[in-house]
Protein backbone atom coordinates (compact mmCIF):
# COMPACT_ATOMS: atom_id res chain seq x y z
CA UNK A 1 0.00 0.00 0.00
CA UNK A 2 2.42 2.35 1.18
CA UNK A 3 4.87 1.24 -1.71
CA UNK A 4 2.04 1.79 -4.63
CA UNK A 5 1.87 5.34 -2.90
CA UNK A 6 5.68 5.92 -2.90
CA UNK A 7 5.32 4.72 -6.66
CA UNK A 8 2.54 7.21 -7.57
CA UNK A 9 4.91 10.16 -6.12
CA UNK A 10 7.05 9.30 -8.66
CA UNK A 11 5.29 9.05 -10.83
CA UNK A 12 4.09 12.60 -10.13
CA UNK A 13 7.48 13.88 -10.09
CA UNK A 14 7.87 13.20 -13.95
CA UNK A 15 4.13 14.34 -14.70
CA UNK A 16 5.11 17.91 -12.70
CA UNK A 17 8.19 18.26 -15.27
CA UNK A 18 6.03 17.04 -17.99
CA UNK A 19 3.63 20.23 -17.04
CA UNK A 20 5.48 23.03 -15.75
CA UNK A 21 9.12 22.99 -17.35
CA UNK A 22 9.88 24.61 -20.69
CA UNK A 23 12.97 22.94 -21.69
CA UNK A 24 12.77 20.24 -24.43
CA UNK A 25 15.09 18.11 -22.58
CA UNK A 26 13.49 18.43 -19.46
CA UNK A 27 9.80 17.10 -20.94
CA UNK A 28 11.60 14.11 -22.14
CA UNK A 29 13.24 13.23 -18.85
CA UNK A 30 9.69 13.59 -16.97
CA UNK A 31 8.51 11.38 -19.88
CA UNK A 32 11.05 9.12 -18.85
CA UNK A 33 10.65 8.68 -15.26
CA UNK A 34 6.85 8.64 -15.89
CA UNK A 35 7.61 5.34 -17.63
CA UNK A 36 9.96 4.46 -15.12
CA UNK A 37 7.22 4.30 -12.28
CA UNK A 38 4.79 2.44 -14.69
CA UNK A 39 7.14 -0.31 -14.91
CA UNK A 40 7.86 -0.48 -11.62
CA UNK A 41 3.76 -0.17 -11.08
CA UNK A 42 3.28 -3.10 -12.88
CA UNK A 43 5.88 -4.88 -11.25
CA UNK A 44 5.25 -4.45 -7.81
CA UNK A 45 1.21 -5.89 -8.59
CA UNK A 46 2.37 -9.09 -9.14
CA UNK A 47 5.42 -9.82 -5.83
CA UNK A 48 4.76 -12.21 -3.66
CA UNK A 49 6.25 -12.84 -0.38
CA UNK A 50 8.83 -15.23 -0.12
CA UNK A 51 8.24 -15.91 -3.92
CA UNK A 52 11.06 -17.20 -6.17
CA UNK A 53 11.86 -16.06 -9.58
CA UNK A 54 9.67 -17.51 -12.14
CA UNK A 55 12.25 -19.89 -13.74
CA UNK A 56 11.42 -23.79 -12.81
CA UNK A 57 14.61 -25.36 -11.22
CA UNK A 58 14.79 -29.41 -11.14
CA UNK A 59 14.67 -30.12 -7.64
CA UNK A 60 11.96 -27.55 -6.73
CA UNK A 61 8.19 -27.16 -7.41
CA UNK A 62 6.18 -24.47 -8.96
CA UNK A 63 4.30 -23.80 -5.39
CA UNK A 64 4.89 -20.32 -4.69
CA UNK A 65 6.22 -18.16 -7.69
CA UNK A 66 5.92 -14.18 -8.32
CA UNK A 67 3.51 -13.56 -11.12
CA UNK A 68 5.16 -13.72 -14.62
CA UNK A 69 2.72 -12.19 -16.50
CA UNK A 70 3.09 -8.13 -15.55
CA UNK A 71 7.13 -9.04 -16.17
CA UNK A 72 6.31 -10.34 -19.55
CA UNK A 73 4.43 -7.21 -20.45
CA UNK A 74 7.20 -4.50 -19.01
CA UNK A 75 9.81 -6.66 -20.97
CA UNK A 76 8.57 -5.37 -24.47
CA UNK A 77 7.52 -1.99 -22.78
CA UNK A 78 11.00 -1.44 -22.17
CA UNK A 79 12.25 -1.76 -25.16
CA UNK A 80 9.42 0.35 -26.89
CA UNK A 81 10.64 2.84 -24.29
CA UNK A 82 13.90 3.37 -25.64
CA UNK A 83 12.90 3.42 -29.30
CA UNK A 84 10.40 5.87 -28.53
CA UNK A 85 12.64 7.96 -26.46
CA UNK A 86 15.06 7.94 -29.18
CA UNK A 87 12.11 9.52 -31.42
CA UNK A 88 11.38 12.35 -29.27
CA UNK A 89 15.13 12.75 -29.40
CA UNK A 90 15.79 13.00 -32.82
CA UNK A 91 12.61 15.73 -33.27
CA UNK A 92 14.26 17.84 -30.55
CA UNK A 93 17.30 17.48 -32.40
CA UNK A 94 15.34 18.66 -35.52
CA UNK A 95 13.43 21.65 -33.52
CA UNK A 96 17.30 23.04 -32.30
CA UNK A 97 18.91 22.57 -35.38
CA UNK A 98 15.54 25.06 -36.90
CA UNK A 99 15.01 27.40 -34.09
CA UNK A 100 18.41 26.66 -32.18
CA UNK A 101 16.67 26.18 -28.48
CA UNK A 102 14.92 23.91 -26.87
CA UNK A 103 12.65 26.70 -24.85
CA UNK A 104 9.53 25.78 -26.69
CA UNK A 105 7.70 29.03 -25.52
CA UNK A 106 10.17 31.11 -28.15
CA UNK A 107 9.66 28.30 -30.30
CA UNK A 108 5.69 29.14 -31.01
CA UNK A 109 7.14 32.80 -31.08
CA UNK A 110 9.38 32.32 -34.45
CA UNK A 111 6.43 30.12 -35.42
CA UNK A 112 4.35 33.57 -35.44
CA UNK B 1 42.00 1.50 -41.00
CA UNK B 2 41.13 0.15 -37.59
CA UNK B 3 44.91 1.80 -36.77
CA UNK B 4 44.35 5.21 -38.02
CA UNK B 5 45.13 7.79 -35.23
CA UNK B 6 42.98 10.81 -36.02
CA UNK B 7 39.43 9.64 -36.06
CA UNK B 8 38.13 8.19 -32.53
CA UNK B 9 39.47 8.48 -29.03
CA UNK B 10 43.13 7.43 -27.90
CA UNK B 11 45.22 4.46 -27.97
CA UNK B 12 44.21 3.18 -24.48
CA UNK B 13 40.27 3.53 -24.95
CA UNK B 14 41.06 1.59 -28.76
CA UNK B 15 43.33 -0.72 -26.98
CA UNK B 16 41.02 -1.93 -24.23
CA UNK B 17 38.37 -1.94 -27.09
CA UNK B 18 39.84 -4.22 -29.17
CA UNK B 19 40.06 -6.74 -26.61
CA UNK B 20 36.76 -6.55 -25.07
CA UNK B 21 34.32 -6.06 -27.96
CA UNK B 22 34.63 -9.13 -29.02
CA UNK B 23 33.58 -10.72 -25.75
CA UNK B 24 30.70 -8.26 -25.56
CA UNK B 25 29.00 -9.40 -28.97
CA UNK B 26 30.15 -13.01 -27.85
CA UNK B 27 27.78 -12.47 -24.58
CA UNK B 28 25.02 -11.41 -26.77
CA UNK B 29 25.11 -14.08 -28.07
CA UNK B 30 24.98 -16.22 -25.39
CA UNK B 31 21.98 -14.48 -24.01
CA UNK B 32 19.95 -14.97 -26.54
CA UNK B 33 20.63 -18.67 -27.42
CA UNK B 34 20.10 -18.98 -23.70
CA UNK B 35 16.45 -17.35 -23.60
CA UNK B 36 14.28 -20.52 -22.83
CA UNK B 37 16.96 -22.08 -20.05
CA UNK B 38 18.02 -19.09 -18.00
CA UNK B 39 16.98 -15.16 -17.38
CA UNK B 40 18.08 -13.31 -20.94
CA UNK B 41 16.02 -13.58 -24.26
CA UNK B 42 15.60 -12.11 -27.26
CA UNK B 43 15.32 -8.08 -25.76
CA UNK B 44 18.47 -8.20 -23.58
CA UNK B 45 20.54 -10.01 -25.83
CA UNK B 46 19.39 -7.80 -28.93
CA UNK B 47 19.87 -4.87 -26.70
CA UNK B 48 23.70 -6.36 -25.71
CA UNK B 49 24.73 -6.79 -29.68
CA UNK B 50 23.74 -3.67 -30.61
CA UNK B 51 25.83 -2.09 -27.35
CA UNK B 52 28.79 -3.79 -28.53
CA UNK B 53 28.68 -1.86 -32.02
CA UNK B 54 27.70 1.45 -29.85
CA UNK B 55 30.81 0.76 -28.28
CA UNK B 56 32.95 -0.02 -31.56
CA UNK B 57 31.45 2.92 -32.93
CA UNK B 58 32.65 5.09 -29.79
CA UNK B 59 35.59 3.90 -29.60
CA UNK B 60 37.24 4.01 -33.50
CA UNK B 61 34.57 6.56 -34.90
CA UNK B 62 31.98 6.36 -37.70
CA UNK B 63 34.12 4.96 -40.50
CA UNK B 64 34.98 1.48 -38.96
CA UNK B 65 31.51 0.43 -37.47
CA UNK B 66 30.16 1.45 -40.61
CA UNK B 67 32.47 -0.46 -42.74
CA UNK B 68 31.08 -3.76 -39.93
CA UNK B 69 27.73 -3.04 -40.70
CA UNK B 70 26.51 -0.52 -43.33
CA UNK B 71 22.72 1.27 -43.39
CA UNK B 72 21.60 -0.88 -45.91
CA UNK B 73 22.80 -3.99 -44.50
CA UNK B 74 20.93 -2.81 -40.72
CA UNK B 75 17.90 -2.13 -42.74
CA UNK B 76 17.53 -5.35 -44.33
CA UNK B 77 18.85 -7.50 -41.55
CA UNK B 78 15.87 -6.01 -39.83
CA UNK B 79 13.72 -6.75 -42.20
CA UNK B 80 15.21 -10.12 -42.79
CA UNK B 81 14.21 -10.70 -38.59
CA UNK B 82 10.87 -9.15 -38.82
CA UNK B 83 9.91 -11.76 -42.26
CA UNK B 84 11.82 -14.57 -39.58
CA UNK B 85 9.52 -14.01 -36.91
CA UNK B 86 6.29 -13.88 -38.88
CA UNK B 87 7.49 -16.92 -41.01
CA UNK B 88 7.77 -18.77 -37.39
CA UNK B 89 4.49 -17.26 -36.70
CA UNK B 90 3.01 -18.57 -39.77
CA UNK B 91 4.49 -21.79 -39.54
CA UNK B 92 2.01 -22.65 -37.06
CA UNK B 93 -0.50 -23.14 -39.63
CA UNK B 94 0.93 -26.87 -40.06
CA UNK B 95 -0.70 -27.47 -36.79
CA UNK B 96 -3.94 -25.41 -37.32
CA UNK B 97 -3.51 -22.38 -35.77
CA UNK B 98 -0.89 -18.89 -35.82
CA UNK B 99 1.63 -18.76 -33.61
CA UNK B 100 1.47 -22.48 -32.64
CA UNK B 101 4.12 -24.38 -30.66
CA UNK B 102 4.85 -26.72 -34.37
CA UNK B 103 8.12 -28.20 -33.77
CA UNK B 104 9.02 -31.04 -31.29
CA UNK B 105 9.66 -29.75 -27.84
CA UNK B 106 12.66 -32.22 -26.32
CA UNK B 107 13.59 -32.40 -22.88
CA UNK B 108 13.38 -29.72 -20.49
CA UNK B 109 16.64 -27.83 -19.04
CA UNK B 110 18.30 -28.98 -22.76
CA UNK B 111 19.62 -26.06 -25.09
CA UNK B 112 18.26 -27.53 -28.00
CA UNK B 113 14.55 -27.79 -26.62
CA UNK B 114 11.34 -25.65 -26.50
CA UNK B 115 10.10 -25.87 -29.68
CA UNK B 116 10.18 -22.52 -31.93
CA UNK B 117 11.15 -20.86 -28.81
CA UNK B 118 14.93 -20.52 -29.57
CA UNK B 119 14.33 -19.48 -33.46
CA UNK B 120 11.80 -16.89 -32.20
CA UNK B 121 14.20 -15.74 -29.38
CA UNK B 122 17.00 -15.37 -32.45
CA UNK B 123 14.67 -13.66 -34.83
CA UNK B 124 13.53 -11.24 -31.97
CA UNK B 125 17.42 -10.63 -31.11
CA UNK B 126 18.51 -9.41 -34.47
CA UNK B 127 15.63 -7.70 -35.44
CA UNK B 128 15.83 -5.30 -31.95
CA UNK B 129 19.74 -4.93 -32.17
CA UNK B 130 19.69 -4.22 -35.82
CA UNK B 131 17.09 -1.74 -35.04
CA UNK B 132 18.55 -0.15 -32.28
CA UNK B 133 21.81 -0.45 -33.91
CA UNK B 134 20.25 1.75 -36.98
CA UNK B 135 18.57 3.96 -34.64
CA UNK B 136 21.62 5.37 -32.91
CA UNK B 137 23.39 5.15 -36.62
CA UNK B 138 20.79 7.72 -38.00
CA UNK B 139 21.70 10.14 -34.83
CA UNK B 140 25.18 10.30 -35.64
CA UNK B 141 25.71 9.78 -39.75
CA UNK B 142 22.68 11.58 -40.82
CA UNK B 143 22.99 14.31 -38.54
CA UNK B 144 26.64 15.21 -38.78
CA UNK B 145 26.21 15.19 -42.75
CA UNK B 146 24.21 17.98 -43.10
CA UNK C 1 12.02 -2.15 3.96
CA UNK C 2 14.83 -1.87 1.34
CA UNK C 3 12.26 -1.38 -1.61
CA UNK C 4 10.85 2.15 0.59
CA UNK C 5 14.25 2.86 1.18
CA UNK C 6 14.98 2.33 -2.68
CA UNK C 7 11.55 4.00 -3.68
CA UNK C 8 12.52 7.45 -1.79
CA UNK C 9 16.52 7.47 -3.45
CA UNK C 10 14.15 7.25 -6.98
CA UNK C 11 11.95 10.00 -5.92
CA UNK C 12 14.97 12.64 -4.75
CA UNK C 13 16.97 11.09 -7.95
CA UNK C 14 13.86 12.19 -9.96
CA UNK C 15 13.49 15.81 -8.26
CA UNK C 16 16.78 16.35 -8.73
CA UNK C 17 17.10 15.36 -12.54
CA UNK C 18 13.77 17.96 -13.16
CA UNK C 19 15.11 20.33 -10.50
CA UNK C 20 18.97 20.79 -12.00
CA UNK C 21 19.50 23.52 -14.14
CA UNK C 22 23.07 21.58 -15.80
CA UNK C 23 21.35 19.53 -18.36
CA UNK C 24 24.13 17.14 -18.34
CA UNK C 25 23.38 16.70 -14.74
CA UNK C 26 19.94 16.04 -14.84
CA UNK C 27 20.43 13.54 -17.60
CA UNK C 28 23.04 11.84 -15.02
CA UNK C 29 20.16 11.70 -12.38
CA UNK C 30 18.16 10.04 -14.73
CA UNK C 31 20.82 7.20 -14.49
CA UNK C 32 20.50 7.05 -11.00
CA UNK C 33 16.45 6.59 -11.36
CA UNK C 34 17.17 4.22 -13.97
CA UNK C 35 19.89 1.91 -12.18
CA UNK C 36 18.01 1.87 -9.14
CA UNK C 37 15.25 0.62 -11.00
CA UNK C 38 17.22 -2.03 -11.96
CA UNK C 39 18.18 -3.37 -8.51
CA UNK C 40 14.32 -2.89 -7.49
CA UNK C 41 13.60 -5.13 -10.11
CA UNK C 42 16.22 -7.67 -8.95
CA UNK C 43 14.41 -7.32 -5.31
CA UNK C 44 11.30 -7.76 -7.00
CA UNK C 45 12.35 -11.74 -8.28
CA UNK C 46 12.38 -10.49 -11.77
CA UNK C 47 16.11 -11.03 -13.49
CA UNK C 48 14.94 -10.96 -17.19
CA UNK C 49 13.77 -7.19 -16.29
CA UNK C 50 16.61 -6.65 -14.60
CA UNK C 51 19.44 -7.55 -17.72
CA UNK C 52 16.99 -5.71 -19.75
CA UNK C 53 16.75 -2.50 -17.88
CA UNK C 54 20.37 -2.13 -17.10
CA UNK C 55 21.35 -2.51 -20.86
CA UNK C 56 18.75 -0.26 -22.18
CA UNK C 57 19.47 2.13 -19.44
CA UNK C 58 22.94 2.53 -21.00
CA UNK C 59 21.98 2.98 -24.03
CA UNK C 60 19.19 5.21 -23.01
CA UNK C 61 22.18 7.31 -21.63
CA UNK C 62 24.25 7.43 -24.74
CA UNK C 63 21.73 8.49 -26.57
CA UNK C 64 20.82 11.54 -24.33
CA UNK C 65 23.82 12.63 -23.67
CA UNK C 66 24.39 12.69 -27.81
CA UNK C 67 21.52 15.11 -27.85
CA UNK C 68 22.89 17.33 -24.88
CA UNK C 69 26.11 17.95 -24.96
CA UNK C 70 27.84 20.68 -26.98
CA UNK C 71 24.04 22.43 -26.90
CA UNK C 72 24.04 25.79 -25.18
CA UNK C 73 22.03 26.05 -22.10
CA UNK C 74 18.74 28.26 -22.83
CA UNK C 75 18.21 30.96 -20.20
CA UNK C 76 14.45 29.99 -19.36
CA UNK C 77 12.52 32.88 -17.30
CA UNK C 78 9.51 31.59 -16.13
CA UNK C 79 6.22 33.87 -16.45
CA UNK C 80 3.61 34.03 -14.29
CA UNK C 81 5.59 31.86 -12.07
CA UNK C 82 3.14 31.26 -8.99
CA UNK C 83 -0.06 30.78 -10.51
CA UNK C 84 2.01 28.00 -12.86
CA UNK C 85 3.16 26.03 -10.41
CA UNK C 86 0.40 26.30 -7.92
CA UNK C 87 -2.04 24.69 -10.36
CA UNK C 88 0.15 22.29 -11.41
CA UNK C 89 1.01 21.06 -7.83
CA UNK C 90 -3.15 21.43 -7.01
CA UNK C 91 -4.08 19.19 -9.73
CA UNK C 92 -1.21 16.62 -8.60
CA UNK C 93 -2.50 16.89 -4.93
CA UNK C 94 -5.95 15.96 -6.46
CA UNK C 95 -4.17 13.35 -8.46
CA UNK C 96 -2.78 11.52 -5.20
CA UNK C 97 -5.94 12.34 -3.33
CA UNK C 98 -7.99 10.18 -5.96
CA UNK C 99 -4.79 7.42 -6.04
CA UNK C 100 -5.07 6.79 -2.30
CA UNK C 101 -8.72 6.43 -2.93
CA UNK C 102 -8.10 3.72 -5.18
CA UNK C 103 -5.48 2.14 -3.73
CA UNK C 104 -7.80 0.14 -1.25
CA UNK C 105 -9.14 -1.51 -3.62
CA UNK C 106 -6.22 -3.32 -4.94
CA UNK C 107 -4.85 -6.43 -4.02
CA UNK C 108 -2.36 -6.25 -1.05
CA UNK C 109 1.25 -6.01 -1.34
CA UNK C 110 2.67 -9.38 -1.80
CA UNK C 111 -0.36 -11.46 -2.47
CA UNK C 112 -1.51 -10.72 -6.05
CA UNK C 113 -4.92 -12.83 -7.14
CA UNK C 114 -2.62 -14.87 -10.37
CA UNK C 115 -5.98 -16.54 -11.88
CA UNK C 116 -4.87 -16.46 -15.42
CA UNK C 117 -1.09 -17.12 -14.53
CA UNK C 118 -2.01 -20.11 -12.30
CA UNK C 119 -2.40 -22.07 -15.92
CA UNK C 120 0.02 -20.70 -16.96
CA UNK C 121 2.81 -22.00 -14.51
CA UNK C 122 1.29 -25.48 -14.36
CA UNK C 123 1.31 -25.63 -17.92
CA UNK C 124 4.40 -24.00 -19.32
CA UNK C 125 6.89 -27.16 -19.42
CA UNK C 126 4.89 -29.56 -20.42
CA UNK C 127 3.23 -27.32 -23.17
CA UNK C 128 6.27 -25.28 -24.28
CA UNK C 129 9.16 -27.05 -22.81
CA UNK C 130 10.48 -23.60 -22.03
CA UNK C 131 11.84 -23.48 -18.40
CA UNK C 132 11.75 -19.45 -18.62
CA UNK C 133 8.25 -19.52 -17.80
CA UNK C 134 8.44 -15.00 -18.76
CA UNK C 135 10.12 -16.67 -22.60
CA UNK C 136 7.75 -18.81 -22.46
CA UNK C 137 4.69 -16.25 -21.88
CA UNK C 138 6.12 -13.56 -24.40
CA UNK C 139 6.88 -15.71 -27.29
CA UNK C 140 4.19 -18.70 -26.84
CA UNK C 141 1.38 -18.01 -24.70
CA UNK C 142 0.85 -14.49 -25.61
CA UNK C 143 3.10 -13.94 -28.76
CA UNK C 144 0.53 -11.49 -30.25
CA UNK C 145 1.96 -9.32 -28.05
CA UNK C 146 5.26 -9.65 -29.26
CA UNK C 147 4.24 -9.35 -32.85
CA UNK C 148 3.33 -5.72 -31.99
CA UNK C 149 6.05 -5.20 -30.01
CA UNK C 150 8.05 -5.77 -32.92
CA UNK C 151 5.88 -3.48 -35.28
CA UNK C 152 6.21 -0.71 -33.13
CA UNK C 153 10.37 -1.01 -33.26
CA UNK C 154 9.96 -0.86 -36.82
CA UNK C 155 7.71 1.87 -36.89
CA UNK C 156 9.92 4.02 -34.51
CA UNK C 157 13.35 3.06 -37.00
CA UNK C 158 11.63 4.24 -40.08
CA UNK C 159 10.53 7.15 -38.23
CA UNK C 160 13.59 7.98 -37.06
CA UNK C 161 15.15 7.48 -40.37
CA UNK C 162 12.53 10.07 -42.23
CA UNK C 163 13.21 12.80 -39.34
CA UNK C 164 16.88 12.85 -39.25
CA UNK C 165 17.54 12.11 -43.19
CA UNK C 166 18.78 14.25 -45.37
CA UNK C 167 16.37 16.94 -46.45
CA UNK C 168 16.16 16.71 -50.46
CA UNK C 169 16.60 19.91 -52.16
CA UNK C 170 13.36 22.30 -52.99
CA UNK C 171 12.12 22.58 -56.51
Amino acid sequence: MMLYFLCLVLFCVGLYGVLRKRNLIKIIIGLGIMEYAMNLFFVLLGYRFHGRAPIDAKDQGILNMVDPLPQAMVLTSIVIGLAVTALIISIAIRIYERYGTFDITKIKKLKG
Amino acid sequence: MINNSKTGMTLIVKTITRLTVGLILLFGIYIILHGHVSPGGGFAGGVIVALSFVHLMLAFGKDVAVAKVSKNMASNLESIGAMMFLLIALSGFLGGSFFLNVLAKGSPFDLLSAGTIPLSNIAIGIKVGVGLFAIFLALVVLERAK
Amino acid sequence: MELHILLIFMIFAAIIAIEEKDLLSSVIAVGAVGFALCLAFLILKAPDLAITQLVVEILCLIILIRATINKDLPLVIEGRWIFNTFSTLGFIAVFLLFAWLALKELPGFGEPIMAVVKKYLQESVSKTGSVNIVTAVILDFRAYDTLGEATVLFTAVIGIMAILRRPGRKK
